[in-house]
């Protein structure tokens, strides 16, 4: 498999971050897409901060979601017990192989077929179409942009914009090479084309799985927020629906629900509100005239609790709106998919490699794909602090790093602990720049010199001329 | 304090900076012995590697004078990552008092209408590095101090506010895309038809002026400091 070839399918992630961010900024297209996308999301945003009291409306939020994560347990026991009562089945499960392993059991003995998805993170992080599919159903996409994903197995590269990384043409070929026949690569043809496609998707599913954007426990609801409708069909038509939620998706009551669904479309696409709210409370009941003959709530540990009272407790309480990704310069500019994990940007950054454990690659990796700009906690609409964890989410692999990088920081606070040791480095620094700088430039250093020189100048008197 | 940077690659910064305290009716001392406000171990994540070096700092800036920092970065270090990384040592206490001491040079400027008699002409773009306007939270001061500079014109460049790319380690552990920011930022500067760029961050000027020499991109750059001490 080559490490040069663009964009990266899921199946294929190789490499390192570093070679797989290389490649994305050699794909001209790629920058272009992210940056059309990312501007219109600052102006949003500058639009929201300009109409409404942001920093207010973040500070509420923020305690909002402390809340929930410190009343966690209770909260999950209440939200239970109302889904229950409501006539909803509720699973929990210690994993995403337990989640997978429920959703699959129930499928088999429903006979399932056909499963429609709505757009959900939680499923993507525990690789439920995976399981699925390896169970021989078929599953399919019904977000615009996460359609187009399956189509072109990637991951998404957006937390709710998962195709923004593609650009109308890609999409027109994946559609002609899906459909066996071509498609125009016009806005409205392709949505067009995707309407007809999923309605019958729709129509034809014996179960629909969604994400889950909150849960009140006061009531038992479930909220699905999306902009397409595709979520209220996922949800109403089918015969059962399949709720997959991280556990701490939950908030006690409808005072806080209804502060943070204001909140996150205005974080998540700079607008007042979403196209669709979709309040969820059990099953279909006696005498209505639409809705599921089943709900089942799949609430997901999968690392969460452990976090619950580290110094990593905050990542807990990211909504998914996906705002530290546009605001990140660095994904920015290389995109999601060089994460190589279904969470990018600085929420993916900290929290992947909690998710997968301190030994994987993603945890020597990812922390250090960040400037610490902070740019991810000004955009952040619930404040958490991602540049902080980030160091710290260093913290707990650097004995995992490089040799070469932990005996430098060793001997580097070894000498700089002394004044001998830090004079020692700056009559070095000094002599070697006035001797390889008559130009007042050098071009290339040679060991630890040559990852500056690798991409810059370095200059030998200040001020450079 | 100097900084460590400033120290090994351009002490005509420290000497600028030394000149408009001075000029500015303030009496300057620069301790013996200092060296480095540890940040470069501390958000690699090495805090054991970080504290030996910062204790150094915290000894030699004893007393009860603001301690002057001619860099965001160093200056938000101290402020705020000195009561983390001593947080729960004997030097807690000590680490949060010098943290309420330390301010940045235009800052301190800007909180005491300073003003260095600056004979300036001209005009610069101002780049806003990451730690100066999200950790200390200042867009104004340094604004503030080149408009006291008559005959001085403030150009500013578009994305003023996005990250250069340096990142400290992370511009040579992800070379190429720190590269790729730096070129960008050196572009906005340049069209922003000034005669140089200025910042409060060496650190980010070494990177942004490195990068555009390399892209071929006519830039130049000085230190805030250097401009105030004309």
């Amino acid at each position: 498999m080559s490490a040069s070839r663009r964009p990266v399918s899921y199946e294929d992630v190789t490499g390192t971050l570093r070679e797989r961010a290389r490649d994305a900024l050699g794909d001209a297209q790629l920058g272009g897409n992210l940056k059309g996308s990312s501007s219109s999301w600052a102006a949003g945003r500058a639009r929201v901060g300009r109409e409404h009291p942001f920093a207010e409306m973040r500070e509420r939020a923020r305690e909002i979601r402390t809340g929930a994560v410190r009343d966690l347990p209770a909260l999950l026991d209440r939200l239970q017990e109302r889904v229950e009562a409501a006539g909803g089945t509720v699973y929990r499960a210690a994993d995403g192989a337990a989640a997978c392993d429920y959703v699959v059991g129930l499928a088999r003995e429903r006979d399932a077929r056909l499963v429609a998805k709505s757009k959900s993170m939680a499923t993507e992080e525990i690789k439920l179409n995976e399981a699925l599919e390896a169970a021989d159903l078929e599953v399919v996409e019904t977000d615009l942009g996460e359609w187009i994903i399956q189509l072109a197995k990637h991951h998404p590269s957006h937390i709710i914009a998962p195709a923004v990384h593609l650009n109308r043409t890609q999409v027109a070929e994946l559609f002609a090479q899906e459909a066996g026949a071509s498609v125009p690569d016009e806005r409205e043809a392709l949505v067009a084309h995707a309407r007809r496609r999923l309605r019958e998707v729709f129509a034809a599913a014996d179960i629909g799985v969604s994400g889950v954007n909150l849960a009140v426990a006061d009531t038992g609801t479930i909220c699905v927020v999306e902009n397409e409708g595709n979520g209220r069909l996922v949800t109403a038509l089918p015969r059962v629906h399949v709720a997959v939620m991280g556990m701490e998706r939950v908030v006690a009551d409808w005072d806080d629900a209804a502060h943070i669904l204001q909140l996150l479309p205005m974080a998540a696409i700079g607008d007042d509100a979403a196209g669709y709210v979709n309040l969820l409370t059990g099953p279909r009941r006696e005498g209505e005239s639409d809705g599921p003959e089943e709900l089942h709530l799949v609430i997901v540990d999968g690392g969460r609790s452990a976090l619950r009272g580290t110094e990593f407790e905050e990542i807990l309480n990211c909504i998914r709106c996906g705002a530290c990704l546009y605001s990140c310069p660095m994904w920015r500019t290389v995109g999601g998919q060089a994460y190589g994990s279904p969470y990018s940007g600085p929420i993916g950054a900290v929290l992947t490699p909690l998710l997968e454990g301190p030994s994987s690659q993603s945890a020597t990796e990812l922390p250090y794909f960040s400037s610490l700009c902070g740019a991810c906690h000004e955009a952040c609409p619930v404040g958490i602090p991602l540049h902080d964890l980030l160091v710290k989410a260093r913290g707990r692999v650097a004995d995992r790093r490089p040799p070469a990088e932990r005996l430098g920081i060793r001997v580097w606070s070894a000498l700089w602990r002394t004044r001998v040791g830090y004079a020692l480095t700056r009559g070095a620094a000094r002599a070697g720049l006035r001797l390889i700088g008559r130009r007042g430039w050098v071009g290339r250093l040679p060991g630890p010199g040559s990852g500056w020189t690798s991409q810059r100048d370095l200059p030998t008197r200040w001020p450079p001329r | 304090m100097r900084t460590c940077l400033v120290d090994h690659v351009a002490p005509s910064v420290g000497r600028a900076a030394r000149t408009v305290l001075e000029r500015s009716g303030v009496e300057v001392v620069v301790p013996r012995g200092q060296t480095c406000c540890a940040q470069p171990a501390w958000s690699a994540g090495h805090p054991e590697q970080a504290r030996p070096v910062a204790r150094r700092t915290l000894r030699v800036f004893r007393g009860e004078d603001p301690v002057v920092v001619p860099s965001g970065s160093c200056a938000a270090m101290l402020r705020h990552g000195y009561p983390e990384l001593f947080e729960g040592t004997p030097q807690q206490a000590e680490a949060r008092e010098l943290a309420d001491r330390t301010v940045e040079l235009t800052q301190l400027l800007a909180r005491h209408g300073l003003r260095p008699r600056a004979a300036g002409r001209g005009s610069v773009t101002y780049h806003d590095s990451c730690h100066m306007l999200r950790l200390l939270g200042e867009r104004e001061s340094p604004r503030s101090a080149i408009a006291g500079v008559e005959g001085l014109e403030l150009r500013e460049m578009e994305g003023t506010e996005v990250c250069c790319g340096f990142g400290g380690t992370f511009s040579v552990g992800y070379p190429e895309v720190s590269g790729r920011l730096g070129e960008e930022k050196a572009r906005n500067a340049a069209a922003a038809d000034a005669d140089e760029l200025v910042a409060c961050d060496l650190s980010c000027l070494l990177h942004i002026a490195g990068r555009a020499r390399r892209t071929g991109i006519p830039l130049r750059v000085r230190h805030l400091a250097e401009v105030l001490a004309e």
